[in-house]
C-alpha cells in the first residue's frame, strides 16, 4: 500500500533530485553542446558559447584528421567479438554448474571470482611480452583474446545466477513428456533463460568498450580502440575543445544507450550476485 | 536427477571455461613470480640473471614507493568517502516518491557509461583548465583567482574525477537494495511512532550495512588498479603527486624496461589486492548458500 505524500513534498524532492541529476550529467550535456560550436567559440566564457552559433564541423574534423571510423571499428570489434567468443564458452560452463551441481562447483565459481581480482598491473609485463613474443601486440585478435579472459568469470556468474533462476521442475516436467535433452535446451530452456543471456551479453559489452589499462598498454595505432584513441587527445595541439568533444560524444553515445537499457542488470553483473 | 552419464557432460562443458581460466591466471602469474627474481631490463637482452630478493629490496626501500602506497591509499580512501556518503544521500532522496523518477536516475547513473579516459580529459580541459575551464570562468565571474587544479591540488583534482564516475554505481547498488526494503517494515516501525530520524537510524541503516560493504569493496578492487585517468592528465606528477602503485608499476616495466623490479612491483600489487579479495569473496560466498 502506497503512502499518500502531499504534493508540495512530492514537487520539493523533484526540485531537489533533479537538480543532482542535472548536476551529474553536466558535464555530458557540456561536451555535447560543444560539439556542435567551433573552435573559436568552445574556449570562451560558458554564457557566450551557448548564445554562439551552432556547427557541425567538428564531427567531421574528427573524421579528417585522425579516421575516427576505423578506431570506433576497432572498439566494436574488440567488444562485440570478445563478448561472443566468451558467451560459447560461458554459456555450457554456467548451464552445467546450475542445473547439474556437483560437490565443487561452489568451489568452482568462487574461484573463477578470485580470478577477477587479480590486479591487471600484475600480470602487465607477462602479457606483454607474450603479445610482443607472438605478434599479438596491437592487434584486435589479442584484444579480443584479452577482454574475453578478464570478462569470463562475469559472463558465468552471471549466466548461473540467471539459470538457477528458471525452476526445475518446469525441466522435469519437459523430460516427463518424453522431450530430448536438445528439445529440453531449444523448447524450454532458451526461451526462459534468453533475457538473461542478453542482459548478461549487454553489460560485458559494456564493461569491454570501456576497458582502458589493456587497451592502453597493448595497443598503438593498428588496433586502438576509441578508449585509446581519445587518450592522443591529452597532448593537445592549438585549439582542439570542439574536436574533443565531438570525438567523445561519439565514443560514448552507443554504450550511454545501452547502459541505460541495461541499468537494472548491471547490479547483479556488478556485485556478482550480492545485490540483486 | 544427476546421472552418471551427465555428470560426465556437465564436467566436458565446464572445463573448456576453467582450462582457458587455469591458463589465464597460472601463467601470466608464474612469470610474474619468476621475473621478478630477475636482473632482467628489456634494454639488455640476454643479460637476464638470478637476482634473488634484490628487486623486491629495491622496490620496497624506492622513496616513489611510499609516495605511490600513501597515494594509492588517498585515492582509494577519497573516493570510497565521497562515493558512499554521496551514494546514500542520492539513493534516498531517489527512493522518496517524485515525478519524472526514471528520467532522473538515468541522468544521475549516466558518468558510470563515460570511458574513463574521456572523463578525464573532459574534466581536465573543459572544467579545470586554469584558462578556459568552465570553474576558470566562474572564478573570473566571481573576481577571485582562477586555481590550477592540477598542478596545485593534483590528486584531489583526479579524486574528484574518478569520484564522478563512480558515484552512479554506489547511489544505483544502494537505490536497488533499498528498494528492495519491505514496506511494511517501514509502516510497521511508523505506527510504532518512530519518526524519520527513528526510522532511519534502526530499520534503513542496517538494511544498507550489507550493500554498502559490497560497494566499498567492488569499489576497491577497481580503484587500487586507477589507471588511464593518471596517465591522460598528470602521467603520475608533478613529480610523483600522483603515482599510484599501478601507475608507478607502468612506469617501472614499459618506461623504463626494468621487467625485475617492475614484477616485484607486480607480486606486491596482487597481496595487496588479494587482502581486500578475500573478504569480498566471503562475503559472495555466504549469499550463494542462501
Amino acid at each position: 500500500m502506497a503512502r499518500e505524500v502531499s504534493k508540495r513534498r512530492k514537487a520539493i524532492t523533484t526540485a531537489a533530485a533533479g537538480c543532482v541529476g542535472f548536476l551529474m550529467f553536466f558535464p555530458i550535456l557540456w561536451i555535447a553542446i560543444l560539439s556542435l560550436k567551433s573552435e573559436g567559440d568552445a574556449i570562451r566564457g560558458p554564457l557566450e558559447i551557448l548564445s554562439s552559433n551552432w556547427t557541425l564541423e567538428s564531427y567531421g574534423a574528427v573524421q579528417e584528421r585522425s579516421n575516427y571510423l576505423k578506431h570506433f571499428t576497432n572498439s566494436v570489434a574488440i567488444s562485440f567479438g570478445s563478448t561472443f567468443l566468451g558467451m560459447l564458452v560461458a554459456i555450457p560452463a554456467a548451464w552445467a554448474m546450475a542445473f547439474v551441481p556437483g560437490r565443487r562447483t561452489k568451489d568452482v565459481l568462487m574461484w573463477m571470482l578470485s580470478t577477477k581480482m587479480l590486479p591487471p598491473v600484475g600480470v602487465l609485463i607477462p602479457l606483454y611480452l607474450i603479445f610482443r613474443d607472438t605478434g599479438l601486440l596491437d592487434t584486435r585478435t589479442g584484444l579480443v583474446l584479452v577482454m574475453m579472459l578478464i570478462n569470463l568469470p562475469i559472463m558465468v556468474w552471471m549466466l548461473y545466477t540467471y539459470f538457477k533462476e528458471v525452476p526445475g521442475e518446469i525441466l522435469e516436467a519437459a523430460r516427463m513428456d518424453g522431450a530430448t535433452l536438445r528439445k529440453e535446451l531449444f523448447y524450454v530452456l532458451t526461451p526462459m533463460a534468453l533475457p538473461g543471456m542478453a542482459s548478461t551479453v549487454l553489460l560485458v559489452i559494456i564493461l569491454a568498450w570501456n576497458e582502458a589499462f589493456w587497451t592502453l598498454n597493448l595497443t598503438a595505432v593498428k588496433a586502438a580502440p576509441l578508449t585509446a584513441f581519445i587518450a592522443s587527445y591529452s597532448s593537445p595541439e592549438g585549439l582542439f575543445y570542439a574536436k574533443l568533444s565531438a570525438a567523445s560524444i561519439v565514443a560514448i553515445a552507443p554504450i550511454l544507450l545501452l547502459g541505460w537499457i541495461s541499468q537494472k542488470q548491471l547490479v547483479r553483473g556488478l556485485t556478482f550476485g550480492a545485490v540483486k | 536427477m544427476a546421472t552418471q552419464h551427465s555428470r560426465a557432460a556437465a564436467r566436458l562443458m565446464i572445463s573448456p571455461a576453467v582450462i582457458l581460466l587455469l591458463c589465464w591466471m597460472l601463467v601470466p602469474l608464474g612469470m610474474t613470480l619468476y621475473f621478478s627474481f630477475l636482473r632482467y631490463n628489456l634494454l639488455m637482452p640476454g643479460t637476464e640473471s638470478w637476482n634473488g630478493w634484490t628487486n623486491y629490496y629495491y622496490f620496497l626501500t624506492d622513496p616513489s614507493f611510499t609516495d605511490a602506497i600513501i597515494n594509492t591509499l588517498l585515492l582509494v580512501g577519497g573516493v570510497l568517502a565521497i562515493t558512499v556518503v554521496g551514494g546514500v544521500l542520492f539513493a534516498l532522496l531517489l527512493d522518496q516518491p517524485m515525478w519524472g523518477q526514471g528520467l532522473i536516475r538515468v541522468l544521475v547513473i549516466a558518468p558510470f557509461f563515460v570511458m574513463p579516459t574521456v572523463s578525464a580529459l573532459v574534466w581536465k580541459n573543459m572544467f579545470m583548465n586554469p584558462v578556459n575551464g568552465i570553474f576558470a570562468h566562474l572564478a573570473n565571474a566571481l573576481g577571485v583567482a582562477p586555481l590550477d587544479f592540477f598542478a596545485r591540488i593534483p590528486l584531489a583534482s583526479i579524486i574528484w574525477i574518478v569520484s564522478w564516475q563512480w558515484l552512479p554505481f554506489a547511489t544505483l547498488i544502494l537505490l536497488t537494495s533499498l528498494q528492495s526494503l519491505d514496506q511494511e517494515q517501514l509502516e510497521a516501525a511508523e505506527m510504532d511512532g518512530a519518526n524519520w530520524l527513528r526510522r532511519f537510524r534502526f530499520v534503513m541503516i542496517p538494511h544498507l550495512a550489507r550493500p554498502v560493504t559490497v560497494v566499498i569493496l567492488i569499489q576497491t578492487i577497481f580503484l587500487l588498479s586507477i589507471f588511464a585517468e593518471i596517465l591522460v592528465t598528470t602521467n603520475g606528477g608533478p613529480g610523483t603527486a600522483t603515482t599510484n602503485l599501478t601507475y608507478l608499476i607502468y612506469v617501472q616495466s614499459l618506461l623504463q624496461f626494468d621487467v625485475g623490479a617492475g614484477s616485484a612491483g607486480g607480486v606486491i600489487a596482487i597481496i595487496l589486492a588479494n587482502i581486500v579479495a578475500i573478504f569480498l569473496m566471503r562475503m559472495i560466498g555466504k549469499n550463494l548458500d542462501a
